[in-house]
């Protein structure tokens, strides 16, 4: 039984590997009772299949899973579920269109005598359970009607209530309201005094020293640190979490960027202010000059994707301007933005850009359709010139243009989305994670192609979660935290010391 | 400070509001479960006041038996449709319940009520296992077996020449034809079916959980509902209902035809979407299904009463009334958004 006491839950040598990727390696992992326990790493690092693997949503390749002393291995979320599990994910799993009662207790609906659900008692136990963590809402009202504070507050209390001994809350503050987060605090402290094990991932550094006892640091798969959350200083976790030693000396050259570049002392070909979008970006600006390379900094879900997004027209905004070459956009909208000489390569190619069973050709002159055809006919012959431009040009390695693209490599697609957002003859070049999960040579001219866009002279934002990458990419750097700008980083400061620095700073004000 | 709370008090302000219910709101979501109610009721009282015949006693009682068989097939889809499926094959599976019933009866009336629950359930079995567990679209296993249980019904009629006649004398034959209290048998079966079928829907585990799965299976999967059961013994129900609507169809007239059927399947639908039952799940009532099925019935019926009108201008009405359903549907849920 002592064992039971010092943990509740724990995973010695646990591994995962999907085809082509090891997600998670010789993982040892210890939750105790009463504890708040944070598990954090960037994007990729096994934080989710971790998550997956001890609520029985995957079945680990390897190693043991322990809970309550005993060896498990849960077959089904909802084994992990019955035996005390419950896991609050980060997208909301409720049932909009049921009432807030309902998302509650579906499944454990309190019934009367004759076995028939009891809607009073329900309405009654769903009030005072909300209540009770400073929660006031109408109970009886659809969930997708209230906002997602709330419905963020019903999925944890609906967790917390299912008298569970550990409860997963995978990113819960990403759409709440300070005050809101005040509440759920409020419930976490409310979970660790009752003695139940709470492990929490969250990218707020803030929020990690505020409510957590403890700290486990994944990386590629790897534990790389497992101790005390205030002995862990801000600096030498996010160095952790991004796989950097301080003290290691900076490898020159690690990718392909020259970093030479002098940008035209005109004035910028993107202004950016004051980007705004609730819960997303905070009056957030990003200047770009022509051929300049700007980079976005900061850790998973600091608002970089968003922001790019905000300025391709892709996320609607509550406030902000975007002027491009001295016109202001309508924000919202991805024809004007594309009208104006901005264009987006997105951060998921294969769901958001590339047509993998059309040819090359289709897919490079798909964004340049309505500027090749004549009264909706579209000229083959013109086609065809700027395919072999583009093809020569960025060295696109295709038998013909018209092989699938399904069939090229990973740096190939990349360079076919390229060009078919050059085709368009854009000012500003939005990219963000232009090189990932392509093969390293294919990386090198990649990179090589970016500075060579710029220095003729278009505007490039570059989004990266590769430092190297954006250090040497970067003429300079706007570094986002929660949505919000840090800090800039210009000229000799961009270097990785002053980027850490930035990443890891604790608020100026505390709000 | 100050510049840093100012869009937090904002935003405090906004949840507050979110979270009470408006006036709008209400009204939308009584349009959206009461409004074929309202809508039936109109209906009801324009024509009879257009036409003599049309409130009579024997009117009602004629509409009331018509409505009845389509109304238990229209229950079990109900169910179904919540629950984010659908069941294309009840026109087939209700034939098939029709002549199984005068072919089972030859055996004794027992064997002719339970051989038609036997197949049509098995036959609903087969598409919630294949739906649930064989994660494939209800869509494409209900069409699937639309078309084999019509080859079912064709063989063993010998290609439907075969017509099958059932006793008058036979309780199961009364069960169709006989009346209580001026009502048909079936007519007051549907009746306790449907409330039946309305306690389970909103006071059953059972029934949460068919609008959580249609709400999202993938929560309803993640909060531990038993998703794959639930979802099987839906389509189990809308088997059983088809079959058994079908043999009391067949007693009814007493015999089991085996050309009835065809396109039922899409009046069942259309009756349950004009019942307010969102067609991609997640919502719906019982009671707006029997109006839904009422009011196909009605307008079938005054356009008969209208005489000069083709019968075929009741399905261009039927048509446009759907049509008119799921867009004031699809304004509603997105004004409540």
């Amino acid at each position: 039984m002592a064992a039971a006491l010092s943990s509740v839950l724990s995973a010695r040598g646990v591994g995962k590997r999907f085809p082509g990727v090891v997600a998670l390696s010789e993982v040892d992992f210890e939750l105790a009772p009463g504890e708040v326990h944070a598990l954090v790493g960037e994007n990729g690092a096994g934080k989710s299949t971790l998550i997956k693997v001890l609520t029985g949503v995957y079945s680990p390749d390897g190693g043991d899973l322990t809970y309550q002393g005993e060896p498990v291995s849960f077959g089904t979320p909802m084994e992990a579920q019955q035996s005390g599990i419950a896991t609050v994910y980060q997208e909301v799993n409720l049932v909009p269109l049921q009432s807030v009662a309902s998302n509650l207790f579906l499944g454990r609906e309190p019934r009367n005598s004759f076995g028939l659900v009891d809607f009073r008692a329900m309405r009654d136990q769903a009030r005072d359970l909300l209540t009770s963590y400073g929660v006031e809402v109408d109970v009886t009202r659809p969930l997708r009607t209230l906002g997602m504070g709330v419905q963020q507050m019903v999925a944890v209390a609906r967790a917390a209530a299912t008298s569970a001994r550990v409860v997963i809350l995978d990113e819960p503050t990403s759409s709440l309201e300070p005050r809101e987060v005040d509440t759920l605090f409020g419930i976490v402290e409310r979970l660790k005094a009752d003695g139940v094990a709470v492990l929490y991932v969250s990218h707020r550094l803030d929020e990690l020293y505020r409510i957590c006892d403890r700290v486990t640091v994944l990386r590629d798969g790897r534990v790389v640190h497992s101790g005390p959350m205030a002995d862990l200083p801000r600096l030498r976790l996010v160095a952790l979490m991004l796989g950097r030693d301080l003290e290691e000396v900076r490898r020159e050259g690690a990718t392909k960027f020259d970093g030479e570049r002098t940008a035209a002392d005109t004035g910028p070909v993107l202004a950016a202010t004051g980007l705004t979008s609730k819960h997303r970006l905070d009056g957030v600006d990003v200047t770009v000059r022509p051929g300049e390379i700007v980079g976005l900094g900061g850790l998973l879900g600091a608002g970089r994707s968003e922001t790019a997004m905000a300025i391709a027209g892709a996320l609607p905004l509550d406030s902000g301007t975007v002027v491009v070459a001295g016109k202001r956009l309508r924000t919202g909208s991805v024809a004007a933005a594309m009208r104006a000489g901005v264009v987006m390569l997105p951060e998921d190619r294969k769901a958001d850009g590339i047509l993998p069973d059309l040819s090359v050709r289709e897919n490079i002159v798909l964004a340049a359709l309505p500027r090749l055809s004549a009264a909706g006919v579209v000229s083959r012959k013109r086609q065809d010139a700027i395919v072999d431009t583009f093809m020569k040009r960025l060295r696109i390695k295709a038998s013909s243009p018209d092989q699938r693209v399904g069939d090229l490599s990973g740096g190939n697609q990349q360079k076919v989305l390229l060009a078919r957002l050059l085709c368009t003859r854009p000012l500003v070049l939005l990219l963000d994670e232009p090189t990932r999960g392509i093969d390293v040579g294919a990386k090198a001219e990649v990179q090589g192609l970016v500075d060579e866009l710029a220095a003729e002279g278009l505007g490039v934002v570059l989004i990266s979660s590769e430092f190297d990458e954006v250090i040497e990419g970067s003429d300079s750097i706007v570094v986002l935290r929660e949505g919000r700008v840090v800090t800039e980083l210009h000229g000799a400061d961009v270097n990785e010391n002053t980027l850490l620095s930035a990443l890891a700073e604790e608020p100026a004000d505390d709000h | 400070m100050t510049a840093t709370e100012r869009p937090t008090e904002e935003h405090a302000a906004d949840s507050v509001a979110a979270n009470r219910t408006t006036r709008r709101e209400r009204f939308a979501s009584q349009v959206q479960r009461r409004g074929s109610i309202v809508v039936l009721a109109l209906v009801v009282v324009i024509a009879s006041f257009s036409f003599d015949s049309f409130a009579t006693v024997g009117n009602a009682q004629n509409i009331a038996i018509q409505s009845s068989f389509l109304a238990i097939v229209a229950l079990g889809m109900t169910f179904v449709i919540i629950s984010g499926g659908i069941d294309l094959s009840v026109g087939s599976v209700y034939a098939l319940g029709g002549v199984l019933a005068a072919y089972g009866i030859q055996w004794g009336s027992l064997v002719g009520l339970l051989l038609p629950l036997v197949v049509c359930g098995a036959i609903g079995l087969l598409n919630g296992w294949l739906v649930a567990y064989g994660r494939l679209a209800p869509f494409i296993v209900t069409l699937a077996t639309l078309l084999g249980a019509r080859g079912l019904l064709l063989a063993i009629t010998d290609e439907g020449s075969t017509t099958r006649l059932m006793p008058r004398d036979d309780w199961l034959t009364k069960l169709g034809q006989g009346t209580f209290l001026g009502l048909g048998i079936p007519v007051w079966i549907t009746v306790v079916l449907f409330a039946i079928g309305m306690v389970v829907l909103q006071r059953t585990r059972f029934g949460h959980a068919t609008f959580a799965i249609g709400g999202s299976r993938e929560a309803a999967t993640l909060m531990g509902l038993p998703v794959a059961r639930n979802t099987m013994l839906l389509y189990l129900g809308s088997g059983l209902c088809a079959g058994l609507a079908g043999a009391l169809a067949a007693a009814y007239s007493a015999s089991g035809v085996t050309i009835v059927g065809e396109g039922l399947e899409l009046d069942a639908i259309a009756a349950v979407v004009i019942g307010g039952t969102l067609l991609t799940g997640g919502a719906g009532t019982v009671a707006g299904t029997l109006a839904g099925v009422l009011l196909l019935r009605v307008i079938q019926n005054v356009i008969n009463q209208i005489g000069t009108l083709s019968s075929h201008y009741q399905s261009v009405v039927s048509g446009a009334f759907l049509a008119v359903v799921v867009a004031v549907q699809a304004y509603l849920s997105r004004a409540s958004r």
